[in-house]
């Protein structure tokens, strides 16, 4: 007769055994990892489907049209008369920068970003008007008639403006109406902050804005009637059409760079949320090895009392499904909270409404979870299963050991299997694989460095001695757990002190006297007046400098086909135009790293000097010779010079700078730089110039950099936030190699405790540990943080760094804190049990 | 030719024939057991004593199946434990052996009442409750069954896993100093509650002990020294 135990009684006998294990503690560490795993997984799984399918599902809606045609310059009239006589909708659409503000208010302008858009705007989607009782706001039944301008809520609570008031635009005044929530068309500036303004395209002239020299797009949305089936003919002929600087774009071509940088995202955050996941799988692994100590008398009952090896092998199982399963299902719930809470934290910037979570990533996170645990905890319960039933008389038996080769290589699938799941392709898996693996092991072999420099420490004391022996005892497990915490708390020293550190140094970086203020969109016969004021506020260095905008259209001759630079930013770049300028002598804070540049007297001929950075983007070499269309009229000249320019200096600075003369006749305009005195006068400074040249846009830098600076907050409490689970699970490896060591904890104590050893002496003990445990961490954790910041600053920024001491305070009190208390919640029962039952159970 | 052909009316329950355990400890062999030949009648009861290591607890091992000699053949119930695998040991065991610890060895995850109906559950009875209650009832735990081990004194642990060991009506009851880790006391009921079941249901009993007063109470008593027998002798 075999052993008859069903499949249902095995599972009740399972949830009792496992009800039991609840409640003695020894599955909370597993679980936790488990609800970590899931959860950091999960976490950035939701946030990064739901952004995703926002960008797929509301695609159209984003772009306000099925295709758009844009140019840096005004649209022949020709597309728009195209599609209309192929009964296609077609509507202009024209962007650009202006200061607006309130006329009679005291608030200063407001560098906003205006849409000037014809009627039937947009032919997808809706503008949503913002709506006190309604948080998603409601649908717009058009787009704003002549002579009303709809700010979107930032510029309508930054200038304070309602409904009715009115709001200078250029030369025009308008009518502020409804404040608009969301709008089409925003696919590219997904990641834009600045405030929006919506006008009607017929009062567009009287704002006399546009003009020569100011930064503007057009562009003309295209839509197709239901059931027309013209559209992909039109895209045929239009695309036949299009010339240099033209691009016809759909849904498709919108996103891909939004996509990329959203992916690298993910890709980032994914590898953040990994290095969790690898934590808790170690935690996992360190339980489950636990467990099958534990659990070594109740397998050799069963299989003394005659359970098979299998049904021993499945009632362990049981429990653990059970167990993966309940706590997966808790970790997507986590995940659930904490992707709600990365949306919030990047509100601002995720600025479409964000479609709800979907069930792909839950199931993906779980599934995480399950295999986390099989992989890492069925080799130890096979293990289990397999001990020899002569364990019920001879307790010394040797432990069964889970086959190394088969625990290693299942638990290495899994993680292997899970990176190259996060990380989409085998190259970036491996550089992921690589990055981990080198992180840890750098970082282990570094504590590992320094347990066994602990022994050199002078050691008073028997708690102290006890406490570091307890250390050097498993210097692998130490190691592993520092390397773990370090790797957490240095994530979070880099994304606090040491950036506000950077942000410091890099302001301490800028001349005192930089410039505040860019004033650009000076028209020629403005320049006298400009100037006067500029040199009002800022003194006699404030100057004006030329602009010529133009496009590169050929390089030696040849034209230039953008699409030979792989690099979108090289692509971007060449078919942007270019801001031209001219000069008789080197600016001041630029240096000539090849050729000549040209001296006071030059001709028009002399050729032209290019940034050595933007050269070597677009390949481009002494002696090239180039070929702008400016307005139309072709343009060459020699590349003579190449210049590096201090860009930090926040003075006017050109890629390109041609010599008097040579540039005459061209449409030109006017830019410069200005410190305005912080404060009052400033605002007052720049509403007294508005209101002499509305054309004008004075940028103030402060704004901007605000704006980037908030940027970055949110973005880095993201990233803050991810990391978090990394610390966590840096704790958690801690919590599991207490409860791995706490029989040999207990046996240690009951042993000092015989020989006389105080409660308080044990407790100093294990303090002792732990205390030097974190702070090891600290230092790591310290120490990684001022070197990365340290090339951050050298290599990226280019800014000096002088690394502050509190990194150091905050990563050694901080880690010697939190580890203490952590460690000792673990071990605070090991010295409270009568020695004597100790030994006896464990001995 | 069967070792039981010559007496087949009186096969014994249990067979040990030149018995041998040996281990490798450092480079030198160990022979912890040494051809030990013994015969076990049906209704039997034998008390296995010996010195600290002279082999007592390696001898009950093997007897059990649970763990398998150097050399040497142990029959129960006229089945050699060499022709069996781990799980049909396991499945013998199952169904012939009931056991007592001197650690009495009940799983801390289960109530007493669980504790007994697990060798039944494993059997597939479908009146494990039950039979579970009953037995406990028998041992005078009725009103603990569902108290867990560590709620159970000593001795009221070991009435469990008397309890477990005869609930599945088991041929053969081996046990491992069951009063070894009680009181005198209490090792004395538990002597006297075991002995009077076993008394009760003919079953075979197979002691390991240090305790002369509980070898005595056995019909039969054989003594090792340094893994070899040397003396089989019977209750006057």
């Amino acid at each position: 007769m075999r052993d008859r135990l069903a499949p249902a009684k095995i599972l009740k006998l399972a949830l009792r055994m496992l009800a039991r294990d609840w409640r003695a503690g020894e599955l909370t560490v597993l679980a936790a990892a488990l609800v970590l795993a899931v959860g950091s997984m999960g976490t950035v799984g939701f946030f990064a489907d739901r952004v995703k399918s926002a960008l797929t599902s509301q695609a159209s809606l984003l772009l306000g049209a099925d295709v758009m045609i844009s140019s840096d310059r005004p649209l022949p009239d020709a597309f728009a008369q195209n599609a209309r006589a192929q009964g296609l909708d077609a509507s202009p659409v024209i962007r650009f920068n202006s200061m607006v503000q309130k006329p009679g208010s005291d608030a200063a302008p407001v560098l906003a970003n205006v849409k000037a858009v014809a009627p039937g705007y947009p032919l997808r989607g809706a503008i949503v008007l913002a709506n006190a009782e309604k948080p998603e706001g409601i649908p717009a039944s058009g787009s704003p008639p002549r002579g009303e301008a709809w700010p979107d809520t930032r510029l309508a609570q930054r200038l304070d403006l309602k409904p009715g008031d009115k709001l200078s635009v250029g030369e025009a005044t308008l009518t502020v109406g409804p404040s608009v929530q969301q709008e089409p068309e925003v696919a590219t500036g997904l990641l834009s902050t600045g405030p929006r303004l919506l006008i009607h395209a017929d009062d567009l002239a009287a704002t006399n804005l546009l003009q020569p020299g100011n930064r503007a797009t057009w562009r003309l949305l295209v839509a197709e009637p239901a059931g027309r089936g013209t559209l992909a003919a039109f895209v045929r002929q239009t695309s036949a059409e299009l010339k240099p600087g033209q691009r016809l774009e759909n849904v498709r071509d919108v996103q891909p760079e939004v996509r990329q940088t959203l992916d690298r995202a993910e890709q980032f955050l994914g590898l953040a949320a990994l290095v969790a996941v690898i934590l808790s799988a170690v935690a996992v692994a360190l339980t489950a090895s636990r467990y099958l100590r534990r659990h070594l008398d109740t397998s050799a009952m069963l299989r003394c009392l005659g359970a098979s090896e299998r049904r021993t092998l499945a009632l362990f199982v049981a429990q653990f499904v059970v167990l993966g399963i309940v706590a997966s299902a808790l970790g997507v719930v986590l995940a659930l909270g904490g992707q709600a809470l990365l949306v919030s934290i990047l509100a601002s910037l995720t600025a479409a409404q964000l479609p709800a979570p979907s069930f792909m990533p839950g199931a993906a996170a779980f599934a995480t979870g399950v295999l986390l645990l099989f992989g890492f905890a069925l080799p130890p319960l096979m293990a289990l299963a397999s001990v020899p039933p002569l364990r019920v008389l001879r307790r010394d038996l040797p432990r069964p050991k889970p086959s190394a080769l088969v625990a290693y290589l299942l638990g290495a699938g899994v993680i292997a299997g899970l990176i190259g799941w996060q990380a989409q392709d085998v190259k970036t898996g491996a550089i992921m694989v690589g990055g981990v693996g080198g992180l840890i092991l750098v970082a282990a072999l570094a504590a590992w460095l320094l347990i066994v420099g602990l022994k050199r420490l002078p050691q008073r004391g028997v708690t102290w001695r006890f406490g570091l022996a307890n250390l050097r005892r498993r210097p692998l497990a130490s190691s592993l757990q520092v390397a773990a915490l370090a790797l957490g708390l240095m994530a979070l020293l880099l994304l606090t002190v040491v950036r506000g550190e950077l942000m410091k140094n890099w302001r301490a970086s800028l001349p005192p006297d930089a410039p505040n203020h860019f004033v650009v969109n000076v028209l020629p016969e403005q320049v006298e007046g400009v100037r006067a004021s500029m040199r009002d506020v800022g003194g006699p260095g404030a100057d004006l400098f030329p602009m010529v905008r133009g496009r590169l259209t050929a390089v030696n001759g040849a034209s230039l086909d953008t699409r030979q630079y792989d690099n979108p930013r090289a692509r971007r770049l060449a078919e942007r135009e270019f801001n031209l300028s001219f000069a008789d002598r080197l600016p001041a804070t630029n240096r000539v790293s090849a050729g000549t540049f040209w001296g006071p007297g030059a001709k028009a001929d002399a050729g032209l000097s290019m940034e050595d950075g933007i050269a070597e983007s677009l390949r481009l070499k002494l002696g090239d010779e180039l070929t702008f269309d400016i307005a139309g009229t072709p343009v060459s000249a020699r590349i003579t010079s190449l210049r590096k320019v201090d860009w930090d200096s926040f003075r006017p600075n050109f890629f390109t700078l041609f010599p008097p003369g040579a540039l005459d006749g061209m449409p030109t305009s006017y830019m410069g730089a200005v410190r305005v005195p912080e404060g009052a006068r400033s605002g007052a400074w720049v509403s007294a110039l508005l209101q002499q040249y509305p054309n004008v846009l004075a940028i103030d830098v402060g704004d901007v950099i605000r704006q980037v600076q908030s940027i970055m907050d949110q973005v880095s409490r993201a990233v803050e936030f991810v990391f978090l689970f990394t610390l966590l699970g840096g704790l958690l490896v801690l919590q599991a190699a207490i409860a791995a060591t706490q029989d040999e904890r207990r046996f240690d104590a009951a042993i000092l405790r015989t020989i006389g050893a105080s409660a308080k002496q044990l407790s100093a003990a294990q303090v002792a540990e732990f205390l030097v445990l974190g702070a090891l961490s600290g230092v790591l954790a310290a120490g990684g943080a001022t070197a990365i910041g340290w090339v951050l600053a050298d290599r990226v920024f280019n800014i000096p760094y002088s690394p502050s001491p509190w990194v150091w305070l905050y990563g050694v009190l901080g880690g010697g804190l939190v580890v203490t208390l952590a460690g000792w919640l673990g071990t605070r029962n090991t010295a409270r049990q009568p020695p004597l039952a100790v030994i006896r159970q464990l001995g | 030719m069967s070792p039981y052909a010559e007496a087949p009316m009186t096969r014994p329950l249990l067979r040990a024939e030149r018995l041998t355990k040996t281990v490798v400890s450092g480079d030198a062999p160990l022979t912890i057991l040494d051809e030990v030949t013994f015969d076990i009648a049906p209704g039997a009861s034998v008390a296995i004593v010996g010195a600290s290591g002279s082999g007592k607890t390696t001898l009950l091992g093997l007897l059990a199946g649970l763990d398998q000699p150097t050399d040497g053949e142990v029959w129960i119930d006229g089945q050699a434990l060499s022709g069996l695998d781990e799980d049909a040991r396991a499945a013998m065991r199952q169904r012939l052996l009931g056991f007592v610890f001197q650690s009495f060895q009940l799983l801390p995850a289960l109530t007493a009442l669980e504790n007994v109906m697990l060798p039944l559950e494993l059997a597939g009875a479908d009146d494990a409750v039950a039979k579970a209650r009953e037995w406990l009832a028998r041992v005078g735990l009725a009103k603990r069954t569902t108290h867990y081990p560590k709620q159970l004194s000593g001795g009221e642990q070991q009435r469990v896993a008397i309890a477990r060991a005869f609930a599945g009506d088991p041929k053969l009851l081996m046990a491992d100093e069951p009063t070894g880790n009680l009181d005198g006391a209490t090792g004395a009921e538990i002597a006297e509650l075991m002995f009077r079941l076993n008394h009760e249901h003919g079953t075979t009993l197979v002691l390991v002990t240090h305790d002369i007063a509980l070898a005595s109470r056995c019909g039969r008593r054989l003594s090792l020294s340094s893994g070899r027998l040397v003396a089989d002798e019977m209750a006057h």
